[in-house]
Order: C-alpha cells, then structure tokens, then sequence
C-alpha cells in the first residue's frame, strides 16, 4: 500500500473568521502549530465529555455485582 | 467512579451456550496460533482492560493512531495493539471470514472476526510508536519480530487464559465493585515492574494521602533482561503490605501485559489501562516505563498535556532521595540541598547491590524487602 493511501483523511470545517482570529491568539505560546490542530484538539476534548456522559449508565447489574462480590470474599479482597 | 475509557467497560466474553456451540464446532473454523503476549492482550480486551478496544485494530484505527494517538471514534489511545502472522498463516483468510485464535497448546480462546488484513512498515511501526527505530530498544525489536501482516477484527472470548496469580488477578469489574464496597470515590494507581524501594514507598503514600485508595497494579508479562522477575515483585509487595500499609486503603492487584518500554506513550496507556479499572489517578515518576536514554526523565509527565481529554489525573512525581540535612525524603524541587547530601533511591545502585548478594541501604529499601529478594538465587529475567 502507497504513504498516499495510508494517509488520514481531512475535510474543512468553515468557523467565522473573528472567531479564528480568537483562536490564533489564544494559541500564542502553546505547542499548536495551526489554528486546525487547535480545534481539532477543542473538539475531541468537548465529543469524548459528551461521549463519556451518554455512557454514563452503570456498567454491570446487581446480580453480576453480587457474582462479583463472592468472588472478592473468596480471594480475600473483602469480608 | 471513574467512567471507562470511552464510557462502556468491554465485555466480549461469549455467553457459555455460545462459547460451547462454538468448541462443538471448532473443526469448521481456521485456526491461527498466537503467542503468550497476544493471549494476554486477549484476555485485556474481553475484560475492558483495553476499553473502548473490541480487537485487533483495523488499518483505519492503526493509521489513526500511529499518526494522532486518537481512534478512529476520536478517543486517545497511544499506540498500536495489532495481531501479526504470516502469508502462510493467513492463507486464504479473508475479511469477514472467521478464525479461531490458539495458545501455543493449540487451546481455542477467542473467536476474530477478520475486518481487514492489511500490510505494514515495521520500521514506520517502530519509529512512530517508540521514537527510534534502533533494535537495541526492546519494543522496536519486538516490533520487528511480527511477522508480515496485520489483522484486524472484533474478538470474542471462548477459554479465559489462566492467570499467572490466580489469587491477585482481578479485572475492571471486579475492582470497580470492590472500590465501591470499600466506599472508594477517588483512587489512585501505582504501576509498576519493580520491587519496591522506599522512594516507591513514599510516592505511593503521598499520591494516597489525598485520594481514598490506592490500587499497586505491578506488570506481569514479558519484561526485558535484568528486569525483576514476576514472583519477585509480588512477593516484595505481599510482605511491604502486610507491614508498613493500612490494609483498608490498600489494593495489590497484578496487570497482565508485556513491558513495551514505550516511554511517555506508555504512561497514557497504563494511565488508560488503570481507568478502566476504576482509578481516577494514577502516579507517574521519573522515566515512566523508560529504557536506557530513548526518553527524558519528564517526558512521560509533560506528554499528558497534549490529552487533558484523558479522564484520568496523572500525579507526576520527580525522583527522590533521602536528604541527611532534612533529615527526611525530598526531591529537587523541594529541597535546597547539594547532591551531595542526597541518598538517591538509584534502581542502578539497588540491582548492583542484590547483584551482590548484599541488602541495599536500609535508607533505600526496607530490608523484609531485600530478604525477600536476595532468598531468590536470581531475582532478574535472564
């Protein structure tokens, strides 16, 4: 497989220009080198809080916790 | 608690009507056999160690974090967990096509679905995961010991591999409930592949002093010669524990994967890693999963600021030493001595001592640790 088709694709987002012009001042003195790398860093930061939060449910049921539970006592874990 | 990285703790262990119509059938499917380090990224990614992980990463995913360190579904994860074989191997496998996955006992564990099977440069592997491409790196070696392909593909669990210590081997479900049960909000994790020496001791007792728990989750897996063996780890910690912690705020729990040395990209894996199994902290030090000079000292602290999306704190730690004026442990960024009033918590000086068959400073390490220790002929890896 060529580098070209290994590559990871990009599409342009349009934002208003005062607010990019924000957004190059705010990188001033960070490690961001384009004003792309710092949304797309503002971005994933904001999805993955809601992502983490739409999941927020409780991972397993009373009866695998109380499965669980008896395994701790066996090993020692708890009383 | 702590959700799971990516908010769903993975569970792709089948149910057991499927895993025994599955073994019923066994002769209809292709088998590959894999080696003890793959059993053990298996049995991480049915149990939502790996999470959000469901398998072997796809091209797509591979390309993403290689080259971001972000999944394809924008979640940071650091560097590549592949599957490799071989052209003979692959054979006519195809995507969408089935393959049972073996230990080298020819045991089935796992059902893949192959999404893709795709080529690769191990040198670019290498070099995008470990920053160097110099086989004198164990992880680049590695690396460049995986055979020609890479496949990729959901997992489903049929056999759970035995642990290596079945009584200390406890997976993200299990700890999420045993921290509940122990009314642990906020817990911090130690990892580690080393016996522990006083430094250890303090940082771990620091990082506790402001969190309700702290869950020791030593690395138990293929490590580089001159590292400690598993049992030696263990044995030193069970004997720290049991004298010098309060055991209601203590969990030892062992983490079953090879030591990549990868660095500053190894700490935000076992910082994920450790997430997964309920801990909102997690304590790094001086050189994280560092070998020879690949990475400074505070690489592995400073690269957690380019992941504030993360979810778990990093509580960075400087090295330590014992200072004779202060009269207490300190670091360089408390304390206004000389190195020379130091008495430095140096892995260097502690191994070439158990090399000896000498305890190390009391000052350094406790000595119940170093009896343990030196009662082995040899306490490191071949």
């Amino acid at each position: 497989m060529s580098d070209e088709e290994h590559k990871v694709e990009y599409t342009t987002v349009s934002i208003p220009r005062p607010l990019a012009k924000k957004v190059k001042e705010r990188m001033k003195g960070t490690g961001f080198a384009s004003v792309s790398s710092y949304v797309t860093y503002v971005l994933r930061q904001v999805l993955s809080s809601i992502e983490e939060e739409e999941h927020s449910k409780q991972a397993f049921t009373k009866e695998e916790e109380e499965k669980v539970k008896q395994r701790l006592r066996d090993l020692g874990y708890i009383d | 608690m702590i959700q799971p990285h990516g908010g769903t703790l993975i569970n792709k262990e089948l149910p057991k009507f499927e895993k025994e119509r599955i073994i019923g059938e066994l002769k209809e499917f292709k088998k590959l056999q894999v080696r003890p380090e793959t059993i053990k990224v298996i049995k991480n990614i049915s149990f939502g160690v790996f999470s959000p992980l469901e398998g072997f990463m796809s091209e797509n995913n591979y390309r993403n974090v290689l080259e971001h360190m972000y999944l394809e579904n924008n979640l940071a994860w650091p560097f590549p967990i592949t599957l490799d074989a071989s052209k003979e191997e692959i054979g006519d496998l195809k995507p969408d096509d089935k393959v049972i996955l073996t230990n080298t006992e020819e045991i089935p564990i796992a059902l893949m679905n192959i999404e893709d099977i795709y080529s690769y440069d191990k040198k670019e592997y290498a070099e995008k995961t470990y920053g160097t491409f110099n086989r004198k790196h164990p992880g680049v070696d590695s690396v460049f010991n995986y055979k020609e392909k890479l496949i990729g593909g959901e997992i489903f669990l049929i056999n759970e591999p035995q642990p290596v210590f079945p009584s200390l081997d406890l997976k993200p479900i299990e700890t999420r409930v045993l921290f509940k049960e122990k009314k642990w909000d906020r817990v911090v994790a130690f990892q580690t592949r080393n016996p522990p020496h006083l430094g250890h001791e303090y940082i771990q007792k620091a990082g506790l002093t402001y969190v309700d728990g702290l869950f020791i989750n030593p690395v138990i897996g293929k490590k580089k010669s001159g590292d400690f063996l598993d049992e030696v780890i263990i044995e030193a910690y069970i004997t720290l524990i049991k004298d010098y912690y309060p055991k209601d705020r203590v969990v030892l729990s062992t983490f079953e994967t090879e030591m990549r040395y990868a660095g500053p990209k190894e700490a935000i894996f076992h910082a994920i890693a450790r997430k997964n199994f309920g801990c909102d902290h997690i304590i790094i030090g001086r050189d994280h999963a560092g070998v020879s000079d690949y990475y400074g000292p505070y690489d592995a602290h400073k690269i957690f600021d380019n992941f504030p999306d993360l979810g778990i704190e990093p509580i960075k730690f400087r090295s330590f030493s014992k200072c004779s004026k202060c009269g207490s442990v300190v670091n360089d960024k408390i304390c206004p001595h000389p190195p020379e009033m130091q008495n430095f918590f140096a892995g260097r000086k502690i191994r070439e001592a158990l090399q000896s068959g000498n305890p190390p400073d009391p000052e350094v390490m406790r000595p119940e640790v170093a009896d343990i220790i030196l009662k082995y002929e040899n306490p490191f890896v071949s």
